[in-house]
């Protein structure tokens, strides 16, 4: 789905390249988590596969990124709507402000592509349904919270369909049950093909939710596996991370002799369980 | 000073009445996390305090002194109120000008509200970014930037709107070394976060509101012990409360620390 081959890329103006030497294979229906701390790149890499880099943001580009057939590096960003969709972190950003209300927003980007409107209706509420918002949806956007904003810019794009959905941090400013939601609905959207990728901070969320994490590090790739590698790997801190609250307790638990060291250290609940079971 | 909320209620414009009657003392020195779901009241609340909404009915005291009289100027010099979304507070054209703000505006002179500036954007690990213009910051910073305006006015309370918003760890932890530096001063800090792992660790007192109600008030490990008032606000028990009732220990346990302690007790290995 997605081939990223020596990929370097430096913003306008920057005297350094914000990532550097990217080779990144994702197939279809992928939930990828990217991880890092911040100005690590991983903004940079959400822009970078939904096309936004660098037909919007310009710059220095060297190497290709392709999804599907398609070259993004070459695309301009107006043929990648209804296949790419990227969800910004601040919702402020991805709401029109041209719409009266949620229903309208979530016509807008359908209205543009020209879906007719028996197509659009279903679409519509569908995706009302999955985000938990059908009681707002005759409020104007401007009339919601944070958290109930940062879902309509998730529905705004879901609406959409896209074949990859990239998302930069879409939960920050959810309660628990709304980053459920989001993670629960990303579960359903990859199993039915879709292909995810996700930059998150919340790595309790993804240690349970994805399929795979990359961690950026002064716009490198420094790892790649599977979740519970990358969250267990000694070397977190290091790049601006902190474990999993189970993790550091499991080390703790360790190095006062309370839990045998050979055990494989835990980065979920379930894995805690387990580690902590006689 | 404390601030004593008594029977408030407020209704937006629109109709929407974000409280239903709310009754709450936070006393002077306290660290008080708000939590619960999204449009629970939490914010509506804490704009109360400095006097960005007054109340339908019911009323909010600072000190002495009643929300409905106070100008939010002279509310300013007591209540430092640090937004969720910076971009709603910050609009000087550098990160100094933009911190020196809040003491000027207090009556400090240049040279006194530079230095508490510096003071605080140190403390937020922004001196190096002094003549930077704050829309230049990646956003995380720009909330640091909210955060280091405020704490140089030196107010007595201070409200934090979801401080760890977007932080990465390096950020989470310089807020929590900063409420634990406000703690030590004796100041009121209040928070309001989904972070309930950041309201375990660094707040002694934890309220939960849903609905516009206070559903469950009292010190964090007694509060963040009872899962279904918990449920009912759409929050979950910090990581560590729930691998402790998962294994079925006893106690709460807010700090990796702490639950190690309750483990030692039923110690799998001992180290010989």
């Amino acid at each position: 789905m997605i081939a990223v081959r020596g990929f370097t890329y430096t913003y306008p103006a920057a005297t350094a390249p914000s990532l550097q030497d990217i080779d990144l294979d994702v197939p279809a229906g992928q939930f990828l988590a990217v991880i890092g701390a911040n100005g690590a790149g991983k903004s940079t890499l959400c822009y970078s596969l939904s096309g936004f880099v660098p037909d919007f943001y310009k710059g220095t580009v060297v190497g290709t990124i392709h999804v599907g057939e398609r070259n993004l590096v070459q695309t301009p960003l107006a043929d990648l709507a209804g296949e790419i969709g990227l969800v910004f972190a601040n919702p402020f950003n991805q709401i029109t402000g041209a719409r009266f209300t949620v229903r309208e927003e979530l016509a807008f980007g359908l209205e543009n592509l020209g879906i007719p409107r028996e197509e659009m209706l279903p679409r519509i509420e569908e995706v009302l349904r999955l985000t938990g918002l059908e009681e707002l949806a005759e409020r104007s956007p401007y009339a919601l919270s944070g958290g109930q904003q940062q879902r309509l810019a998730i529905a705004s794009v879901m609406v959409m369909q896209p074949k990859l959905l990239v998302l930069d941090e879409p939960t920050s400013q959810l309660d628990p049950v709304g980053t459920r939601e989001v993670f629960e609905t990303l579960d359903a959207l990859t199993k039915t093909g879709t292909t995810v990728v996700l930059a998150e901070h919340k790595l309790e969320w993804i240690a349970v939710h994805a399929d795979r994490i990359i961690l950026l590090d002064g716009g490198r790739i420094v790892h790649d596996g599977h979740p519970h590698d990358v969250l267990a790997d000694p070397s977190l801190p290091t790049y601006g991370l902190a474990p999993t609250r189970y993790t550091q307790a499991a080390r703790l638990a360790v190095t006062q002799g309370c839990v045998p060291a050979d055990r494989p250290l835990p980065v979920t609940l379930d894995e805690a369980v387990k580690f902590f079971s006689p | 000073m404390n601030i004593t909320i008594t029977d408030l209620t407020f209704t937006y414009p629109s109709g929407v009445q974000a409280l239903r009657g709310v009754s709450l003392t936070l006393v002077s020195g306290e660290s008080v996390a708000i939590v619960g779901e999204n449009g629970a009241g939490k914010t509506t609340l804490v704009k109360h305090f400095n006097g960005l909404l007054r109340p339908t009915g019911g009323s909010v005291h600072v000190g002495e002194w009643d929300t409905v009289a106070a100008s939010v100027a002279k509310l300013a010099s007591r209540v430092g109120y640090v937004f969720q979304n910076p971009d709603d507070q910050l609009f000087e054209r550098s990160v100094i000008k933009e911190a020196s703000f809040g003491p000027k505006n207090l009556g400090r002179n240049d040279s006194e509200a530079r230095e508490a500036a510096q003071k605080a954007l140190a403390a937020v690990g922004l001196d190096n970014e002094l003549d930077k213009h704050p829309y230049d910051l990646h956003l995380s910073q720009r909330k640091l930037l909210a955060l280091a305006a405020v704490l140089a006015m030196h107010t007595p309370v201070i409200v934090l709107d979801e401080p760890t918003t977007g932080q990465d760890a390096r950020g989470l932890a310089r807020i929590g070394d900063i409420v634990e530096q406000l703690r030590n001063e004796r100041r009121t800090v209040v928070t309001i976060t989904h972070d309930i792992d950041f309201a375990a660790e660094h707040f002694e007192r934890v309220i939960v509101m849903s609905k516009g109600q206070v559903q469950a008030d009292g010190d964090a490990a007694d509060v963040l012990a009872r899962a279904e008032v918990l449920a009912a606000a759409e929050v979950e028990p910090p990581q560590l409360v729930r691998l402790s009732r998962a294994l079925g220990l006893p106690g709460t346990p807010l700090t990796p620390e702490q639950f190690v302690k309750t483990l030692e007790a039923t110690c799998l290995h001992p180290s010989s």
